[in-house]
């Protein structure tokens, strides 16, 4: 059993409908994240990563392909894959920092609104925000507004955690002790996160496993390891070896084909 | 460049161009490194404002100020005036208005008119609630909805009270009626306006944990919307206010309890104009009264307080 994946997702082709087009957005992506993961799924701007998480949430169907969760078929979004997004709006303006964190948890899991409110307690004092509970979120800033997003997550507690991009809307500085936070909580709690990401750097800083897909439309490139870079600093020589390879992999067809296109 | 050159030789006589300096090096500084002073002294520094400064800083004191200025005004015009029949001062008015209320002849007519208002309020209201609530989650609702509202959005309420005495007689309901439809309109314009306004994200992260029809309605678009519905409430409470007052003055005349508008009509007949006044007076003060007290705290407690507006 300990040998089976948690997330399974085979021969998924994804497609927009648009007024006058169809976008095929990803064309035949497998992958499995097994438990524990930090699978982090990279690629160009425009490759369908996005799409991708999107259906592993449950908004979006494959027109070809399976996604399983434990084994059952992915049919609509749930608690279970709880996703953070980007965006700064994933956040509810009418309810407090903790009113935000607790809501999941009265609305999914049920729970009474004390124990809800304790339990999101415990989740904002485990992401540094215990002082900012009965803020409303226009009054914090970028990083905080994601810290609270990423704490409402865990405290549900979810199968999988999947993040689309969540650092990407922040400055370099923030971005950096983001990471470096959402390592922390991993090693605290151990639970399985899909990460989206279009940054080389972010992916081999934060995965321990990595998905390479190709422009649009999304195909699979490679997968490759990184959890032996746990911890391991940007100077570190590993660090620029696994860099400079996803590099070559994902821009070198390109820069091979280049000439013939200009 | 033409632009920016051309007009300026049109209309001066050539100039010598100046000739730019030659940046001078800045001055050699030296180095230093300073450790911050503790924060407990700097975030100290806070002194409250002078007395008046605070007054003025407040809204409803220098709004305020502009009334009395007004009541100021009409106050001198009516007495320079010295005609009673025509323009009655401000203090008249008043007198009228208090004498009126104190007696219940004023202040039965508001009551009555409040009473109607408020049943064809909260009934077109909530029948906006239920209509976008089924619309938003069907396409052909959707289209139903939006092509309702565009027909009859236009069509001004009272121009219904014709057709609204024949179906349902003189009384309270022909008012009511068309009160609803003054409401209904201009709150499901801006409520199905609000919801298609919620951003993606937002949709998605309720959807996430869950909530679907009506609960994702009224926990997720609702108050994500608030900022628009509130905008459709507060021009839904002026249509209905406004037509409720038309609505009296033109037919009340036949219904037993007439309103305000009635009281207005009336006063006209007597040519007391001092009482068409007090009735106008009461017009314009229970609008402000609901627009700048009533809607304005709950504006304060809700979108502003959420920093979804201003
Ligand atoms: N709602 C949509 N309707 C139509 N096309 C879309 C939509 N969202 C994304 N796409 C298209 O699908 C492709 C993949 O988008 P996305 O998954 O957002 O990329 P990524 O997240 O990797 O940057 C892009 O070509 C984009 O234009
Ligand atoms: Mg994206």
């Amino acid at each position: 059993m300990n040998s089976a994946a948690l997330l399974e997702a085979q021969g998924v082709t994804l497609q927009y409908k648009t007024q006058q087009h169809l976008v095929t957005a990803t064309y035949r992506v497998d992958f499995s994240v097994h438990k524990s993961d930090r699978f982090v799924i990279l690629g160009p701007s425009g490759c369908g990563k996005s799409t991708l998480l999107k259906a592993v949430g449950g908004f979006l169907k494959p027109v070809e392909g399976s996604i399983t969760l434990a084994g059952r078929p992915i049919s609509g979004p749930g608690p279970g894959r709880m996703m953070v997004f980007q965006e700064f709006e994933q956040l509810m303006p009418w309810k407090t920092v903790l009113g935000n964190v607790a809501f999941p948890m009265r609305v999914a899991r049920r729970l009474p609104a004390r124990e809800a409110r304790e339990r999101a307690r415990a989740a904002l004092e485990t992401v540094h925000l215990a002082p900012f509970a009965d803020v409303y979120p226009h009054m914090l800033s970028g990083g905080m507004k994601m810290r609270v997003a990423i704490a409402r997550a865990l405290a549900l507690e979810p199968e999988i955690l999947l993040m689309d991009e969540p650092f990407a809307a922040l400055d370099a500085l923030t971005r950096r002790q983001m990471q470096q936070e959402l390592f922390e909580l991993w090693k605290m709690l151990g639970f399985t996160m899909l990460f989206v990401t279009h940054s080389i750097e972010e992916a081999v800083t934060l995965g321990s496993r990595i998905l390479l897909l190709t422009a649009h439309p999304g195909q699979v490139r490679a997968e490759l390891n990184a959890a032996d870079l746990d911890g391991v600093d940007s100077s570190d020589p590993r660090f620029g070896k696994l860099t400079r390879r996803i590099h070559d992999l994902l821009f070198g067809a390109a820069l091979l084909a280049a000439p013939a296109d200009a | 460049m033409i632009f920016c050159s051309a007009p300026r030789s049109w209309l001066r006589p050539p100039m010598p161009e100046p000739v730019p300096a030659a940046p001078a090096d800045p001055p050699e500084r030296a180095e230093f490194e300073r450790s911050p002073s503790d924060i407990g002294t700097i975030g100290a520094v806070e002194a409250p404002l002078a007395r008046g400064e605070r007054l003025f800083g407040n809204i409803a004191f220098r709004r305020a100020l502009v009334l009395i200025g007004i009541a100021v005004l009409w106050e001198a015009y009516g007495r320079w005036l010295h005609d009673s029949l025509l323009f009655p001062t401000f203090t008249d008015t008043l007198r009228v208005f208090v004498q009126g209320c104190l007696s219940g002849s004023l202040s039965g007519r508001i009551l009555t008119s409040l009473r109607v208002l408020l049943i064809g309020y909260v009934a077109g209201v909530a029948l906006a609630g239920m209509l976008t609530t089924l619309a938003i989650s069907t396409r052909t609702g959707n289209d139903i909805l939006t092509v309702l509202t565009a027909m009859f959005n236009p069509l001004p309420a009272i121009a219904l009270l014709p057709l609204a005495l024949i179906w349902f007689g003189l009384g309270t309901f022909s008012i009511v009626f068309v009160l609803i439809h003054g409401v209904l309109w201009a709150v499901v314009l801006n409520t199905s306006a609000g919801f298609r306004a919620v951003p993606e994200t937002l949709r998605m992260s309720g959807r996430n944990v869950g909530l679907s029809g009506v609960r994702y309605v009224t926990q997720i678009l609702m108050p994500a919307a608030s900022a628009s519905i509130l905008a459709g409430l507060k021009i839904g409470w002026a249509f209905a206010w406004r037509t409720l007052i038309a609505a009296e003055l033109v037919f009340g005349v036949s219904s037993r309890s007439g309103g305000l508008g009635w009281y207005i009509f009336q006063a006209r007949e007597e040519l007391e104009t001092a009482k068409v006044f007090a009735g106008l007076f009461a017009v314009i003060l229970i609008g402000l009264l609901v627009e700048s007290v009533i809607f304005r705290a709950i504006e304060a407690r809700t979108v502003r307080r959420w920093g979804m507006q201003r």
